[in-house]
């Protein structure tokens, strides 16, 4: 069984708040630069499922030359193999565009039975790369996956969540599955994994390399911005006693009409 | 040409949020002088079909057939092309729920279409929609343009009133459904409902979260939490650093790696405020601190504050409300 992984490099979540709109637009964003936070849980669990059914997993990802640490870490949790897909592919282009770039990108690794994805990027937030990717490869979508039960046969079966239960969903392979939190538990990379990864050479697959539909636009982003910061002047409810506070907040609450 | 929605229903029950996609979008098939139109799948969903004709559409494609009793991408894909189709669709619109956002994403990349994912408002300029997303995990807002004749988006819960329904109007268009079982290859094998009494912070117009302040007994401070959540009939939310500590289960984080939510009234017991926190709750319309340390951030954002104890404060506020809205036990 192959397994393929798609990894992308983010802003560490804890410098997201200090990223100004003019280092997005110029592409200079002056913040540490990690693997995407929800594809380590699909990083894990591309490892977990290579070692329960004897096969390999490959790390692919979207990005420049240099913009490796993020394959490198998922080398470093014991991902098989990773590729870089070279950027400028889908530059200009929309998420159809990164979708197909991605797809073309699993093809080419030969016979693949399950790409896995996280469940959106920290930056992009758009959450709908993994059905592009099925869209433009033709396969089943399996989203906010919580547990692979089995692959036999031809089939996988997961359980998944939504907001009115949880279901155990079987489909036929080729599939993409898009993994939430409650999947697994990422590992720390080793240390020999970490001096391993470091060493490898990842292969940049071109526009030469892959069967690339024409790049769309169907969206654009304008007025990048950051959200207008709320202005409150917080009145802080003194009493004597917890009750007497207590009682003072209700009235307020209650007179906001927001009980 | 027309606005079309989905109507998500589980178990025959529409989605609550929809409703709030159907208000806007006769807003906005008013503004483009067109038809609003929903669509409705499953079996035996009738009722459903019959609520939003009272929430202001001009006409509902319902498809009904066993095969469609529970949500399935590939068949509902199928069934919603169709009835962009028939409705002559050009602006798609779902609730950005899990279903909603996944519905809209493959059906309009099949289009070629451009998409709007979990957009927490949107207006028509020029004939087109402009839709606007929160990215950068709550840290930016964009405008997002279509340049394609199809637009889809999905639509945030919350970022909308609900519309008060009124006198049923419009009609009910049934649509053939063009696909069999052997079309469908993924096949459900079990299914477990949610808990129905515990409600989604998604939804919720009063949440109660607890976060660090609760470490001298995390069992008991997130019983106190749920206590005032139940008696206001509110939703348990809680800080990042409460969730890593295993003070709750992650569905219950509020936050920049957790949910973002837009409720009326937002009670933040024992949270410092971190500016990631601030990300996932900041819109909520009043906001209630409640902490001992009288420098923490969260009161640079909160509308009322108190200064003290949570194990102290949260009892209190459970009695009073109890006394107020006629709970008393």
């Amino acid at each position: 069984m192959k397994v393929a992984v798609l990894i992308k490099q983010t802003p560490d979540t804890a410098e997201l708040p200090k990223i100004s709109p003019d280092e997005v637009l110029s592409g200079e964003i002056k913040a540490t630069m990690v693997i995407n936070p929800w594809d380590e849980f699909a990083a894990e669990e591309a490892i977990r499922l290579a070692d329960r059914f004897n096969g390999d997993s490959v790390a692919i990802s979207l990005g420049n030359e240099n913009e490796t640490d993020a394959l490198k870490h998922a080398l470093a949790m014991g991902v098989s193999s990773a590729v870089m897909v070279d950027a400028s592919v889908a530059e200009g282009g929309d998420e159809w565009t990164v979708a197909g770039a991605l797809a073309a990108a699993v093809q080419q690794q030969g016979p693949v039975d399950i790409v896995l994805t996280g469940k959106m990027s920290v930056d992009g937030n758009s959450g709908v790369i993994f059905a592009g990717v099925a869209c433009k490869l033709g396969w089943n979508l399996l989203v906010n996956v919580t547990k692979i039960v089995d692959v036999a046969d031809g089939a996988v079966t997961v359980e998944r969540n939504f907001e009115g239960g949880q279901e155990t969903v079987k489909a036929p392979l080729p599939a993409v599955i898009s993994v939430a939190k409650e999947i697994n538990e990422p590992r720390y990379p080793s240390f020999m994994g970490i001096r391993k990864a470091s060493r490898a050479k990842i292969p940049v697959l071109t526009a030469a390399d892959l069967e690339l539909a024409p790049k769309t636009t169907t969206t654009r982003w304008e007025n990048l911005r950051k959200p207008e910061a709320r202005h409150t002047q917080v009145q802080i409810i003194e009493g004597d006693t917890v009750q007497e506070k207590a009682a003072k907040l209700a009235e307020a609450l209650l007179a906001e009409k927001v009980i | 040409m027309s606005v079309l929605v989905w109507i998500e229903q589980i178990d025959k029950q529409a989605v609550h949020s929809c409703w709030e996609v159907v208000g806007k979008g006769r807003e906005l098939a008013d503004t483009l002088g067109v038809d609003l139109a929903a669509l409705v799948v499953g079996n035996d969903v009738d009722g459903v079909a019959q609520e939003a004709l009272t929430y202001g559409v001009d006409a509902v494609y319902l498809a009904s057939d066993p095969m469609l009793e529970r949500y399935r991408l590939s068949a509902y894909a199928a069934v919603l092309q169709d009835a962009i189709d028939a409705a002559g669709a050009t602006v798609v619109l779902t609730s950005a729920t899990i279903r909603g956002r996944e519905l809209s994403a493959m059906v309009a990349c099949k289009n070629g279409a451009g998409l709007a994912p979990d957009a927490v408002d949107i207006r028509v300029e020029d004939g087109k929609l402009v839709a606007v997303r929160s990215v950068y995990s709550g840290n930016m807002l964009t405008d997002i343009y279509f340049e394609t004749e199809k637009q889809f988006a999905s639509i945030r819960p919350r970022s909308f009133s609900t519309p008060e329904p009124g006198e049923a109007r419009g009609e009910i268009r049934p649509l053939a459904v063009s696909i069999t079982e052997d079309d469908v290859p993924e096949k459900i094998i079990d299914f477990k409902p949610a808990d129905t009494s515990e409600i989604s912070l998604t939804d919720a117009t009063i949440i109660v979260s607890g976060g660090r302040g609760v470490a001298k007994d995390p069992e008991l401070g997130f019983k106190l939490v749920a206590d005032l959540a139940n008696v206001l009939g509110a939703a348990v939310g809680a800080s990042r650093a409460a969730v890593d500590a295993g003070y709750i289960p992650y569905k219950h984080q509020v936050g920049q790696t957790g949910k973002t939510v837009k409720p009326d009234l937002y009670i933040a017991a024992g949270i410092s405020g971190a500016i990631q926190h601030l990300a996932g709750m900041g819109n909520s319309k009043i906001i209630v601190a409640i902490n001992k340390d009288p420098e923490a951030p969260i009161f640079e954002r909160a509308n009322y504050g108190i200064v003290d104890d949570l194990f102290d404060v949260l009892p209190a506020l459970t009695e009073e409300f109890k006394k107020r809205l006629g709970k008393e036990d």
